[in-house]
């Protein structure tokens, strides 16, 4: 009985569809049952390139949100920037092609059972994520606020239909081309304090998690983040993907991003050590 | 309809079922790919080499990827062997998985204490002695690329650890005199030979135009390195034709499985292709199966180094 990866499998997948969305790609997949293990947070591990590719790596993507009732059965939205020649390989694909994907991976977001205030970050193509746990968030009563940040209004990721999962939306982006110039940081406590905000939900780089945690630290909130670090195989057996993270008896660990991750708790991950070794405690 | 091929093989006294096994440090310790395989249908687990201690590694970035192929530099983290062989070896064991366990130390001394604690275990079928990890602070402790430092360490472990766990001593491919090396850890007890380990390479990030990594350095993996296990594997299986090889090196299909039993390979790991395809072990090994019929070959052991064979018709 595996212990890890318990929810993982292997399928091929068709694209239903692929759409430019500002400076990223939305690509609808067809994943069928995979859908009943998918969670918010958790993410899909994709080969790239074709067989006779050079690039040997799967690459990771979060999964955006899913639907069991689309009219293929279950669906997958994923969010991609073409970035690297693997990203830019999968925003060419048409309609139709298959893929060849693991999923779902990773430690989900953690859902309260109770209905709580949820304030949801997320910078750039991090925000794809979390309109799928809006979604679930509000299912479960919870009052959901967002806000968004990025470099320009083209990098911001913000669908219609998202829109309407959450109960107030701001934007910021740094040279003020869509809504307010700044970043998400900007009010982030006047934010937490007026709202009680119960839960901070975050995605996007790892600077904006480190600055969210550090502004937080003195308060009650929990802080909930996805983080980004580069994996060679997404499912724990690579190594690569370690972040730093103080366990339950103290000790600072270098955890997988890919199994003990991607959501980790923000004040665990000791983000002044990242791309450092800690000290071997004996 | 062929008959089905007998694709078991041997090691020393260890016996497989297949020769397909992972690879070490690309399997962890089996517990993340039993999702995507039941672990006792292939030959082996290798398990990453276990140090002493518990150990972090070297700092991040770790990985790059290369054009066919990756650099990774781990810097061997991990749980330390006490703790690995209180919980890792016996769920292997529980899985009916055939285990291999990896070691690997700083100084001769550590792999003598390393196999002093293997020595008691029961249920293992061989262990590696990784004598050629490039990813440690000082290239000076690299034992494989000093033929008398490799001899040191295999004769420590052999004597330790008694005549009945197979040894198998992993080399490195940076080497100038490979048989040589393979020659001194097989007169010092070495029982079979693991080739290749990592190719020491480096990626420059023309960005910030410093190292990638943050070790520097990493070791190159993946297809990129494939013909220069061949190239290790015919050099090695020549000079010491009755000596089992464990092959690897960019493995990725049963076709490249297949050309390193023909250049001397008794069994073969694989590695990198598991970061890509959670399920490369059980289809390499179902198309090894394919090729060795369609060639005509009723047992494994009749194509291993058959490529030398030919040469001397």
């Amino acid at each position: 009985m595996a212990t890890i990866n318990k929810s993982a499998t292997q399928i091929n997948a068709t694209i239903l569809s692929n759409k430019r969305v500002g400076s990223y790609h939305q690509i609808l997949i067809n994943v069928g049952d995979v859908v009943k293990n998918c969670r918010p947070g958790n993410f899909v591990a994709i080969s790239v390139g074709g067989d006779s590719s050079k690039m040997i790596l799967r690459r990771a993507f979060a999964i955006s949100r899913v639907s069991e009732n689309s009219q293929y059965g279950g669906s997958m939205e994923l969010i991609v920037a073409p970035h690297g020649s693997g990203s830019k390989w999968l925003c060419s694909l048409p309609e139709g092609s298959e893929l060849d994907i693991v999923a779902p991976l990773g430690t989900a977001f953690g859902i309260p059972t109770e209905p709580i205030n949820a304030l949801l970050i997320g910078g750039g193509y991090g925000s794809a994520p979390l309109f799928g746990l809006a979604d679930v968030l509000k299912a479960r009563n919870c009052k959901v606020d967002m806000l968004l940040g990025a470099s320009v209004g083209a990098k911001i990721y913000a669908p219609l239909e998202g829109k309407r999962s959450v109960n107030s939306l701001k934007i910021y982006t740094e040279d003020g081309s869509m809504g307010e110039k700044g970043r998400v940081t900007e009010s982030l406590l006047e934010i937490v304090s007026n709202r009680g905000i119960d839960v901070i939900y975050s995605c996007g780089p790892m600077g904006m998690l480190r600055a969210i945690t550090e502004l937080v630290a003195a308060t009650d909130v929990i802080h909930q983040c996805a983080v980004e670090e580069s994996m060679a195989c997404g499912i724990g057996i690579c190594m690569t993907c370690v972040l730093p993270v103080e366990n339950e008896d103290g000790q600072v660990a270098m955890l997988r991003s890919c199994i003990d991750g991607p959501v980790m708790d923000g004040s665990k991950v000791k983000w002044d050590l990242v791309g450092q070794i800690p000290e071997v405690q004996q | 309809m062929s008959l089905p091929v007998d694709l078991s093989t041997t090691l020393g006294n260890a016996w497989f079922p297949s020769p397909i096994f992972t690879a070490s440090g690309c399997a962890s310790s089996g517990k993340e790919l039993a999702q995507f395989f039941a672990l006792k249908d292939v030959g082996a687990i290798v398990t990453k080499s276990v140090m002493s201690k518990p150990r972090h590694g070297r700092p991040t970035p770790r990985m790059a990827e290369t054009p066919s192929g990756m650099l990774n530099s781990i810097g061997l983290q991990g749980p330390g062997i006490d703790s690995f062989l209180a919980n890792d070896v016996p769920w292997l064991l529980e899985q009916k998985a055939r285990v291999v366990v990896s070691i690997a130390g700083e100084t001769i001394e550590e792999y003598s204490t390393l196999a002093r604690k293997l020595r008691s275990v029961s249920g293992i079928s061989a262990v590696e002695v990784n004598i050629s990890c490039p990813n440690v602070e000082n290239r000076g402790l690299v034992f494989a690329c000093d033929p008398d430092a490799s001899r040191r360490v295999i004769d420590g472990v052999r004597k330790t650890i008694g005549g009945e766990l197979p040894i198998i001593a992993k080399l490195s491919p940076d080497v100038t005199n490979l048989p040589e090396i393979a020659r001194g850890v097989v007169d010092a007890g070495a029982d079979a030979l693991a080739l290749i380990n990592t190719v020491l390479g480096m990626v420059i990030n023309v960005d910030t135009m410093k190292p990638h990594l943050g070790g520097k350095t990493g070791g190159l993996s993946g297809p990129a390195i494939k013909p220069i296990a061949v190239r290790a594997v015919y050099q090695v299986h020549a000079a010491l034709p009755e000596v089992p090889i464990l092959g690897m090196g960019g493995v990725s299909s049963g076709r490249d499985a297949f050309e390193l039993i023909l250049a001397g390979a008794s069994a073969v790991s694989i590695g990198t292709a598991s970061f890509g395809n959670p399920t490369a072990l059980i289809r390499i090994q179902n198309e090894l199966r394919d090729i060795l019929a369609a060639k005509g070959f009723a047992t494994l052991q009749q194509a291993v180094g058959f490529a030398h064979r030919e040469e001397t018709q």
